[in-house]
């Protein structure tokens, strides 16, 4: 239960609880006491850092692999007409059955004040899918956005690093503003607003109906990104991730956080998309010996990849044990 | 709106000068953001409130001008009834249409809906009901009405026959021409034509088509009229579309005619892409339809 509050206050832009002394386990209290009398040995974790750093793509690669599989599925689907994967992310069918996007459908649901049985069908599904595999598990794993904003970041990073450029941080508490307006505005003015400005469909319909002017607007988010703030419409904006957040809380595919190995070094905050939701791997924050990372977390797999000891990896709730 | 003027401060710390100064700094860069999104979603809903969103829909598309609003409300914007025509006739507005980014509409000039699709396709496929499910029969359609819009053009009125390629070797238009393939479009350049007097919308409309179709195979069973009516059902469009009225003087031998729309018209915009002169002498006028503006249904 503590999981859904947690998340939910994460999601919708508090910063995570800073645990009181009496929250923490008896356990954890033993791991970072044990900690705090036998510190690190720096040198042999450089090492193990050394050495990690050579292997640390598997679930990038995993990931890159199943985004550009699903893009690309639409793309060919629609241009040698076989009939697979018809539509565009907002809705789409697959082999015949219908899909929607959450987010889409919420706000045509809104504006219109109508569901067709097949919109029905199709939220149901896409609802159960997501239910299944993490709800924000969508934003790294399919959503054609997010690669392009995870190549501007490396741009951003590059440039930040030479000192060229300043990360920007805004209250992420605008995302749920963002989210309430947007509904209201659907429901007030009858129109999907928010969809003129989503990137995600904007490069969804591109990809598959070829590049348009509405191309510009994707552009200049990413130079923002680039030059300004750190992934900012992910993180500040986008309403959908929100959405599948929501979605998330009840998913039982999460990343798991085992305190016994980690060094607190930070490494995994450094790549995150969402790093408010890693911040039991601060020293003295975790309160368990496990924790789960919040449902803001798109199960991206990067700080799994980055974790020099392994200190975080994916977790199946409910099937772990038998794994 | 509130929760957002309070920077994240934990309760218990007290903030140095310089956090202060970083939270203030955050929350008028916080404003900054909320403000330039909302204006930049903002502007993309002007031209829909000005109504410079109205484009010619495929069929279904909530039925009639009125049901813009409704139609931009109700369309997910995925395209699949753009994946499934068979003439390509539907597209996807870019982003000069305001609020209706990602939204189809048809270019008849360029290619208009022939219903070479028989069945309505871009209808069944739509899931939201953004074109409307209560179409049958593309006679059931009412996308917008053809209008004489300028009769000194048209070729019919000035006494004038047609000869060669409808709109000329490079127009890349589609259109099923039964007596050549039942079944696939080809290309308008490679369908000539020699008329003694132009009667190009009225020969290619898609609701005339049909109607002569279903008068042959009336006459072919002309023995077992019941039956005759259980096939072709309502598939028969009941009214015509256009027809050819002769007027003035006979000059040479040809009977001047001019081009009238009638009561069966649905907009499917096929004789606008069709008629030869540039502009067009015919075209679709998007904010009537039969059952509006002329009060008939
Ligand atoms: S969990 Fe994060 S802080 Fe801990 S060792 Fe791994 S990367 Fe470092
Ligand atoms: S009715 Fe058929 S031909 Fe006309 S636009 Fe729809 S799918 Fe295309
Ligand atoms: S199929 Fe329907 S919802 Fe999808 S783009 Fe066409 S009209 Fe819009
Ligand atoms: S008159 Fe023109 S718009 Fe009307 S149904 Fe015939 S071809 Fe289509």
């Amino acid at each position: 239960m503590s999981y859904i509050i947690e998340s939910f206050r994460q999601l919708f832009g508090s910063e995570p609880r800073r645990p009181d002394k009496s929250d923490i386990s008896p356990e954890a209290k033993a791991v970072h006491l044990y900690k705090k009398q036998n510190p690190f040995d720096k040198y042999s974790f450089e090492v193990a850092r050394e050495a990690h750093t050579a292997d640390s793509k598997k679930w990038r690669n995993r990931r890159w692999a199943t985004l550009l599989v699903v893009n690309l599925l639409f793309v060919v689907s629609y241009y040698f007409d076989i009939q697979l994967l018809e539509g565009a992310l907002t809705a789409s069918r697959f082999m015949g059955f219908h899909m929607a996007d959450l987010n889409s459908a919420l706000q045509v649901t809104l504006a219109f004040k109508h569901m067709v049985l097949n919109l029905v069908i199709g939220t149901a599904t896409v609802f159960v899918l997501w239910l299944l595999l993490g709800g924000r598990t969508f934003c790294s794993w399919v959503c054609p956005y997010h690669l392009l904003s995870e190549w501007a970041e490396k741009l951003h990073l590059y440039l930040a690093g030479k000192g060229w450029v300043k990360d920007h941080s805004f209250n992420r508490k605008v995302r749920s503003l963002f989210y309430v307006i947007f509904a209201l505005l659907a429901l007030v003015t009858g129109y999907t607003v928010f969809e003129t400005i989503s990137v995600t469909g904007i490069v969804s319909r591109a990809l598959i109906y070829g590049p348009g002017m509405a191309l510009i607007w994707v552009g200049l988010v990413l130079l923002f990104e680039v030059f300004y703030s750190r992934r900012a419409w992910c993180r500040y904006v986008c309403p959908i991730g929100i959405t599948y957040g929501v979605v998330g809380t009840l998913s039982p595919v999460r990343v798991k956080f085992v305190l016994k190995d980690c060094h607190h070094e930070g490494d995994c905050r450094k790549v995150c998309l969402v790093p408010h939701v890693l911040d039991m791997t601060v020293k003295g924050k975790a309160v368990h010996t496990e924790v789960d990372v919040s449902a803001d977390c798109t199960r991206c797999g990067m700080c799994v990849d980055v974790c020099p000891t392994n200190s975080l990896r994916f977790d199946i709730k409910g099937l772990g044990k038998h794994l | 709106m509130s929760e957002q003027k309070k920077p994240n401060k934990p309760v218990k710390r007290r903030l140095s000068a310089k956090q202060v100064e970083q939270n203030r700094r955050e929350f008028l860069r916080t404003s900054a953001l909320a403000v330039g999104v909302m204006g930049v979603s903002l502007v993309g809903l002007l031209p829909a409130v000005q109504g410079k969103s109205l484009a010619l829909r495929p069929p279904g598309a909530l039925k009639t001008p009125l049901d813009e609003t409704e139609f931009l409300s109700s369309c997910i914007k995925c395209g699949q009834c753009v994946q499934v025509c068979p003439v390509n006739a539907i597209n996807l507005a870019d982003l000069d249409k305001g609020a209706g980014v990602g939204v189809p509409f048809i270019d008849a000039r360029e290619q208009a809906c022939d219903f070479s699709c028989d069945g309505l396709q871009c209808v069944l496929a739509c899931p939201t009901g953004a074109l409307t499910h209560d179409l049958d029969y593309p006679a059931d359609a009412r996308m917008g009405f053809a209008r004489l819009d300028n009769p000194r053009k048209c070729l019919a009125i000035q006494g004038k026959g047609f000869k060669g390629q409808a709109r000329g070797p490079d127009f890349e238009g589609i259109l099923r021409y039964d007596d050549v393939d039942r079944w696939n479009p080809i290309p308008v350049a490679d369908y000539p034509y020699d008329l003694e007097l132009c009667d190009l919308c009225m020969r290619q409309c898609p609701i005339e088509i049909r109607i002569a179709q279903c008068a042959a195979a009336a006459d072919e069973r002309e023995q077992n009229k019941d039956r005759v009516a259980q096939i072709q059902g309502n598939e028969c469009p009941p009214k015509h579309a256009i027809a050819f009225e002769a007027f003035g003087d006979e000059e040479g031998g040809v009977k001047r005619m001019k081009p009238v729309i009638l009561d069966g018209c649905v907009g499917c915009g096929v004789c606008e892409m069709i008629c030869p002169p540039e502009p067009p002498a015919i075209v679709i006028d998007i904010k009537q339809d039969v059952d509006h503006m002329r009060g008939v249904s």
